[in-house]
């Protein structure tokens, strides 16, 4: 029975910002290859539940268990943490993450952006890494951007070095926050195309967007959440077809 | 050409003092600027206090006073030791402040709490987004601080900190008071012993100004290079 480890599986989280519970206990499974989508109203706790998944927000309780090895937690006086912050920093080297805000960092090019986790977390050889973050560049249609600071280009061209950088670290599961929402309407595309370009080759993704009509093309799984909790979920023609909770198709439904 | 009266060479010693003390009390301001910055923005109640404590005191009391206690009740309190351990243990030990280790003490500490408002305005400037990508790509707290934090935070830092630097350079002319032959010291025995305050204190003043000019280039240089990248800077 022993199969493939699990890349990520989240069990039973839960977050509160002060007096605020704002993940009431939410678990979710990525198989290889899956594609989950999580929609949900603003607010209702997609971004905290995303980042919690790579520990840049802690979860008060519940458990994150990556390729089969759970991180451990210690309590201390500032609440629950990493017992052991290696293994956290190893775990986040697996898991890359694409902001909405892309984040690409401003004071390197575009190539020195994509070599930067390589070189400096995993050890890879520079010369190896520029190779590697050349052939990404040419991927994502940027080739001619290598030395090019964030500042110089378009949000759609951040967004798309983003995922390059992402890319870079060969990461189990990829995670991306409204990778689109801080684009211009014409520029959604062409990230979205390059994203459906990863799902089609089987990464691992796990993908909070706005974008019905896409989740829909490319998810195995949409999750939708509603305050904290998981309403519904199940495979998109489901979910998004023929949803079951009045609350979604509420949502679901075209506003004016 | 000006009668240095043979003064030249002592002159350019103590212009030398000055360059030596000014240029290490400023690593010294740096690196204490720095602590205090982290300090003041930890999470530790203890710590910011701390760092508020420093701060609050070195803003209050003028720098004059400052290096005189430091130096005088700094020998003071090492005597009080010295004499304790030699009641005690029968150990006999001398130390005496040097004035010049003294200097470089003293004003570090002065503007390690300049500094460190200047550093910690300058980490509060850093988009956030930045330092949480650098996380999120594994990096350690350390890793994220060399590469991400720390060069972004600098261009914010280098107006306040070039601005600080000048403020000490001309600060380490209060160092003549413990006795220190630093270039304002020799000029004004110059002065009195050719009475001829004039010719020395312009030529003070005019290597004052070289530092400076020279200072503000290199600064300058610094903050292109920081600035490198940024929409306003290209
Ligand atoms: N750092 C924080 N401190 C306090 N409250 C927070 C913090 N981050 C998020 N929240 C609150 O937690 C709740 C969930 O926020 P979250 O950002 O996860 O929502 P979301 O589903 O991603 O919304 P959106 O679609 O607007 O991005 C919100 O009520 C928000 O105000
Ligand atoms: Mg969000």
């Amino acid at each position: 029975m022993a199969d493939t480890p699990i890349p990520l599986e989240v069990r039973n989280i839960t977050k509160r910002f002060g007096d605020t519970e704002v993940l009431k206990g939410l678990s979710l499974q990525a198989q290889k290859s899956d594609v989950i989508t999580l929609i949900g109203a603003s607010g209702s706790g997609k971004s905290t539940f995303l980042r919690c998944m790579n520990l840049l927000e802690q979860p008060d309780d519940g458990e994150l268990i990556i390729h089969g090895e759970p991180i451990r937690f210690k309590q201390t006086r500032h609440g629950r943490e990493p017992a052991d912050w290696n293994q956290v920093v190893a775990m986040r080297a697996k898991l890359s993450m694409v902001f909405q805000g892309f984040n690409l960092w401003a004071h390197m090019t575009l190539l020195e952006n994509i070599i930067e986790a390589p070189v400096h977390v995993l050890g890879k050889p520079k010369k190896q890494a520029i190779e590697h973050a050349r052939e990404l560049l040419e991927r994502v249609g940027l080739s001619d951007r290598a030395d090019y600071y964030p500042a110089q280009m378009s949000g759609g061209q951040q967004q798309r070095g983003a995922i390059a950088r992402a890319l870079a670290m060969d990461p189990d599961v990829m995670l991306f926050d409204e990778p689109t929402s801080a684009l211009d309407p014409e520029l959604v595309g062409e990230v979205l195309k390059v994203i459906r370009g990863l799902a089609e080759e089987g990464r691992t993704m796990i993908l909070v967007t706005h974008e019905m009509a896409f989740a829909r093309d490319v998810s195995t799984q949409v999750v939708y959440l509603h305050q904290g909790q998981v309403e519904e979920a199940g495979p998109p023609a489901q979910v998004l077809g023929n949803p079951s909770s009045e609350r979604l198709k509420q949502f679901l439904a075209p506003k004016n | 050409m000006i009668d240095l009266h043979g003064y030249g060479p002592r002159l350019l010693e103590g212009a030398l003092v000055t360059i030596e003390l000014a240029v290490l009390s400023l690593i010294l301001a740096i690196f204490l600027g720095l602590l205090t910055a982290s300090a003041k923005m930890s999470r530790s109640w203890l710590l910011h206090r701390v760092g508020t404590l420093y701060t609050t005191i070195i803003r209050g009391v003028p720098d004059l006073v400052l290096m005189m206690l430091l130096f005088f009740g700094g020998q003071i309190g090492i005597n009080m030791i010295t004499d304790w351990l030699y009641d005690q243990f029968n150990i006999d030990i001398f130390i005496n402040i040097n004035e010049f280790v003294a200097g470089v003490f003293t004003i570090g500490l002065i503007f390690g709490a300049y500094m460190g408002e200047t550093f910690r305005g300058a980490f509060l400037a850093v988009d956030s987004g930045q330092i949480e990508a650098g996380r999120a790509y594994g990096m350690t707290q350390s890793l994220v601080f060399r590469r991400i934090r720390f060069p972004l935070m600098m261009r914010h830092a280098l107006p306040g900190l070039s601005n600080n630097w000048m403020v000490l350079l001309k600060t380490t002319a209060l160092v003549s008071v413990i006795g220190l032959s630093d270039m304002v010291r020799v000029a004004a025995e110059a002065s009195k012993a050719t009475r001829e305050p004039f010719t020395f204190m312009i030529i003070v003043g005019i290597v004052y100004l070289l530092i400076a000019s020279v200072s503000e280039w290199g600064f300058a240089r610094l903050q292109k290079h920081y600035d490198t990248g940024h929409a306003e800077a290209n």
